[in-house]
C-alpha cells in the first residue's frame, strides 16, 4: 500500500462549530470621525457548512471576514476558535488558528506573487512551518494539492507563473495554496465574482467538494444571491446592511420566503437568466437609492431612509434588535414585519 | 414594411500585432438591428464583443482595423450611409446624432479634474450643428432637461466632481451624456459589471423607461445572461470571434441550439424557483491568435464529430420567420442539441 502522501488530516466532524464570532464590531477612527463598519455581529462557522454573508458594497462583510480570520482585531466582541478567544491564544495556538482558517481573496491577479512559481506559491506555509522534510516531498504536496483543486496533470502547473494562467486557473491556485495548511476553514471574500460564468460554476463545484468531502467550514461572501443559494443551500444566508445583520437562516427560506424589506430588495433586484421569469419578475421599490455614509448613519433602523415599509416614530427612533421571528430558525432585525408577525400569531 | 436601422455584413476586424498576421478578433460579423430593437451580445471575456461594439462606431484603438465587410445605417427618411466610408467629418457627425456610445466602467470614463457640467458642455458643444451657437443657458437646459431623465437632481450633479458621485450615479450621467444629442443607435458595453445589485437594478429599469419614451435601437454587450434575459428583443452569442447563434431572447434561452450558448445558460443560477444543477464549460476559450481547426468550440463540446474539426459551420437559420425573428445557429448538429436541466433542489 502506498504511503499516505498527506499525513492523514484528523477532520473535524460535520457541524462541529469551528469559528464563532460573538458581537464583533469594527470602528475605524478617521479624520472625519468615526465609522462604524462592523456593529455588533454574532456568526458561527461550522464544520462542512457554508454560512453566507451578503449585502452592498460598503455594508461591513470584507471587515466582518478579515476580523474573523484574525487579520484584524476587531474593537469589541470576541472571535473564538474551537472555543478559545483567539486574542489570547498563546504562540502555538495562534499558530494553529492561522493554519487552520485561510482567506482566500477577490482578485486572482493581485493576490499571487508574480515572481513566485505555482509550486513556490502554494507550498510556501508547508516549506515555513516545517511541514515537509525536502524539495521533493514539497512537490508531491502541491502536486496533490494542484489535483484537488482540478488543475491537472499537476505537473505541467508547478513550474509555471501567474502571467502564464488564466483567472480560473489563478484563483485555484489561490485556493489550493489556502489548503495546504490542511485548513478547516475558508473565507472566501468574493472569490468568484471576477470570473466568467463557467468558470465561475467549475470553481464552485471544486470548493463544494471541499465542503462535502473533507468538512471544510465556509464564510462565503458575496454580492451575488443566486450565487448565494446554489452553493449554500444546506446552509446559512446572513443579510447585512450598513455594518449589522438584519436577517439570518437556512438559505431556502431566505431565498424562497425573504421577510425583511432589504433582503426583499435585493432577491427582486436580481436579473433573472429567464426572460418569461424576467417579465414577469416585481422589483421591490426602494424608497431612496443611495446607500446613507457610515459617518452620518440614520437614527433607529439605518434602513428606514430607503425602507418601502417605514412608519414614522417605529422605525426612526430605536434599532429593532436581531431576534428570532415566530420561535422559527430565522433570525430578522423589523420592527413592523416582527409586530405584524406577532398580531397574526396572536390574532 | 421597416428597414433595418442598421446592417452589419460580414465585419470583420483586425489587430496588428508585432508578429507577421495579425489577430481577427472579429471574424464575419452579420446582423440587422431594427428601430427600437434591443440586441444583447453575450459570451466570455476575449470573445471579441467589446471589439464588436467599437468597430461599430469606428472607434477602435489604433491598432485595430476593419479588414472587411460593411455597417450601414438607415436614416429615417430612407436614406443610408456606409459607416465604413465616411470621412472624418462626417463621421463625427454620425456619432452622438445617430448613433452614441456608453463605454466600459462608469468609473473611468469621466475626466477627474472636470465637474460634470464641463463634460456636458464639452459633448454638447463638439456636436453642436445648426446656424445658432448654443448658449451657456441652452447647454445648461438641455444638461439639467438630460439629468432629470435619468433622474437625477441637476443642481448638485452638474456643479459635482466625477470622485463625489456614486457608482450608478455616473452609470447614469454617461448614460445621459450619450442620450444628449437624440440618437436612433445606443451601444452599451456591459453597462451594469462592477455596480450594486440594487444599482443594477435601477440602471436596468431606467434604460426601459428611456428606450419607452424615446424609441433608440440597443446594442448591449453583456457577459450576464441575466442582463441579457432582463433586456433584450434578440439575443447573439459570440465565441471566438464569431456569432454563433442568434435568435430571440425565448429563442436563446429556451430552445439554445448551439452546445456553447447550452454551456453558458447551464452555468448560471436563478434566484427563483427550482435550483437546477449547474455545469461549467470543460477548458477555457482558444487564444485569438491561434484558432482550432473547423469550429472553434470543437475542443470543448460534448458533440464532437470528425466532421468538426475539418470544417467550420456557417450561421444557419433554423426558424424562418419574420424580419428579425429568426433564430440561427452555426452547429452542425443544430438539430441535436437538447437542452433539459436537471433540478437539484425544488423551491
Amino acid at each position: 500500500m502506498p504511503e499516505p502522501r498527506i499525513p492523514a488530516p484528523r477532520r473535524p466532524e460535520a457541524g462541529t462549530t469551528l469559528l464563532e464570532l460573538t458581537g464583533v464590531e469594527q470602528t475605524f477612527h478617521t479624520k472625519r470621525g468615526d465609522v462604524p463598519a462592523v456593529a455588533g455581529v454574532d456568526l458561527t462557522v461550522r464544520a462542512g457548512k457554508v454560512l453566507c454573508l451578503v449585502g452592498e458594497s460598503g455594508c461591513g462583510k470584507t471587515t466582518t471576514a478579515r476580523a474573523a480570520a484574525g487579520l484584524t482585531r476587531p474593537t469589541a466582541g470576541t472571535v473564538r476558535f474551537r472555543g478559545s478567544d483567539v486574542s489570547t491564544l498563546d504562540a502555538k495556538g495562534r499558530q494553529e488558528f492561522r493554519e487552520a482558517v485561510q482567506y482566500i481573496h477577490q482578485d486572482p491577479y493581485a493576490s499571487l506573487n508574480p515572481v513566485r512559481t505555482v509550486y513556490s506559491t502554494v507550498t510556501a506555509g508547508l516549506r515555513r512551518h516545517g511541514h515537509v522534510r525536502d524539495r521533493a516531498e514539497a512537490r508531491r504536496k502541491a502536486a496533490e494539492l494542484l489535483e484537488r483543486v482540478d488543475l491537472t496533470p499537476a505537473e505541467s502547473y508547478l513550474d509555471k507563473y501567474p502571467h502564464q494562467l488564466s483567472g480560473g486557473q489563478r484563483q485555484r491556485v489561490a485556493i489550493a495554496r489556502a489548503l495546504a495548511m490542511d485548513s478547516e476553514v475558508l473565507i472566501a471574500d468574493e472569490s468568484t465574482s471576477m470570473l466568467d460564468v463557467s468558470i465561475r460554476v467549475s470553481l464552485l463545484n471544486t470548493l463544494g467538494r471541499l465542503r462535502d468531502q473533507l468538512n471544510v467550514g465556509f464564510l462565503f461572501i458575496t454580492h451575488d444571491l443566486a450565487v448565494a443559494k446554489y452553493f449554500a443551500w444546506d446552509g446559512d444566508i446572513a443579510v447585512m446592511y450598513l455594518g449589522r445583520i438584519v436577517e439570518q437562516g437556512p438559505t431556502p427560506q431566505i431565498i424562497n420566503d425573504p421577510q425583511h424589506p432589504y433582503t426583499k430588495a435585493l432577491i427582486s433586484a436580481v436579473c433573472e437568466p429567464d426572460p418569461r421569469l424576467a417579465r414577469a419578475k416585481k422589483a421591490v421599490r426602494l424608497r431612496g437609492s443611495e446607500i446613507p455614509s457610515l459617518t452620518e448613519l440614520p437614527n433607529g433602523c439605518t434602513f428606514h431612509p430607503r425602507c418601502p415599509l417605514f412608519e414614522a416614530d417605529t422605525c426612526d427612533s430605536a434599532a429593532p434588535p436581531l431576534s428570532l421571528l415566530d420561535g422559527g430558525t430565522r433570525l430578522l432585525a423589523c420592527h413592523v414585519v416582527a409586530r405584524d408577525h406577532e398580531q397574526a400569531g396572536v390574532g | 414594411m421597416t428597414e433595418p436601422i442598421l446592417s452589419v455584413r460580414d465585419l470583420s476586424i483586425m489587430y496588428t500585432t508585432g508578429r507577421k498576421t495579425g489577430v481577427t478578433a472579429a471574424a464575419d460579423v452579420s446582423f440587422d438591428l431594427y428601430p427600437g430593437q434591443s440586441m444583447a451580445l453575450v459570451g466570455e471575456s476575449g470573445c471579441g464583443k467589446t471589439t464588436l461594439g467599437l468597430g461599430l462606431l469606428r472607434l477602435l484603438p489604433r491598432l485595430g482595423k476593419v479588414s472587411s465587410g460593411e455597417i450601414v445605417y438607415r436614416f429615417k427618411d430612407g436614406m443610408s450611409l456606409d459607416i465604413l466610408r465616411l470621412g472624418k467629418e462626417d463621421l463625427r457627425k454620425f456619432r452622438w446624432h445617430e448613433a452614441a456610445m456608453v463605454f466600459q466602467g462608469a468609473m473611468n470614463s469621466f475626466n477627474p479634474v472636470l465637474r460634470i457640467g464641463e463634460h456636458f458642455t464639452d459633448t454638447l458643444r463638439s456636436h453642436e450643428g445648426g446656424e445658432r451657437r448654443l448658449t451657456r443657458a441652452d447647454i445648461a437646459e438641455r444638461a439639467a432637461e438630460l439629468l432629470r431623465m435619468v433622474r437625477l437632481e441637476p443642481a448638485r450633479v452638474l456643479r459635482s466632481f466625477p470622485h463625489e458621485l456614486s457608482g450608478g450615479m455616473k452609470q447614469r450621467i454617461l448614460i445621459a451624456l450619450a442620450l444628449a444629442l437624440e440618437p436612433q443607435v445606443l451601444v452599451l458595453d456591459e453597462p451594469t459589471t462592477a455596480l450594486d445589485i440594487l444599482t443594477q437594478r435601477s440602471i436596468v429599469e431606467q434604460l426601459h423607461e428611456l428606450r419607452e419614451r424615446l424609441g433608440f435601437a440597443m446594442v448591449f454587450i453583456t457577459h450576464d445572461l441575466g442582463l441579457a434575459a432582463e433586456l433584450a428583443d434578440r439575443v447573439a452569442t459570440m465565441y471566438a470571434g464569431r456569432i454563433i447563434e442568434t435568435g430571440t431572447a425565448e429563442d436563446v434561452f429556451y430552445e439554445p441550439r448551439h452546445p456553447y450558448t447550452v454551456g453558458l445558460i447551464k452555468a448560471v443560477p436563478p434566484v427563483v424557483g427550482d435550483l437546477p444543477e449547474l455545469s461549467s464549460i470543460p477548458g477555457s476559450p482558444p487564444s485569438l491568435a491561434d484558432l482550432p481547426s473547423g469550429c472553434s468550440f470543437h475542443p470543448r463540446c460534448g458533440y464532437v464529430r470528425d466532421e468538426c474539426t475539418g470544417t467550420r459551420p456557417e450561421l444557419t437559420v433554423l426558424t424562418e420567420r419574420a424580419l428579425d425573428e429568426g433564430h440561427a445557429a452555426a452547429c452542425l448538429r443544430a438539430g441535436e442539441i437538447e437542452y433539459t436541466r436537471k433540478v437539484v433542489a425544488s423551491a
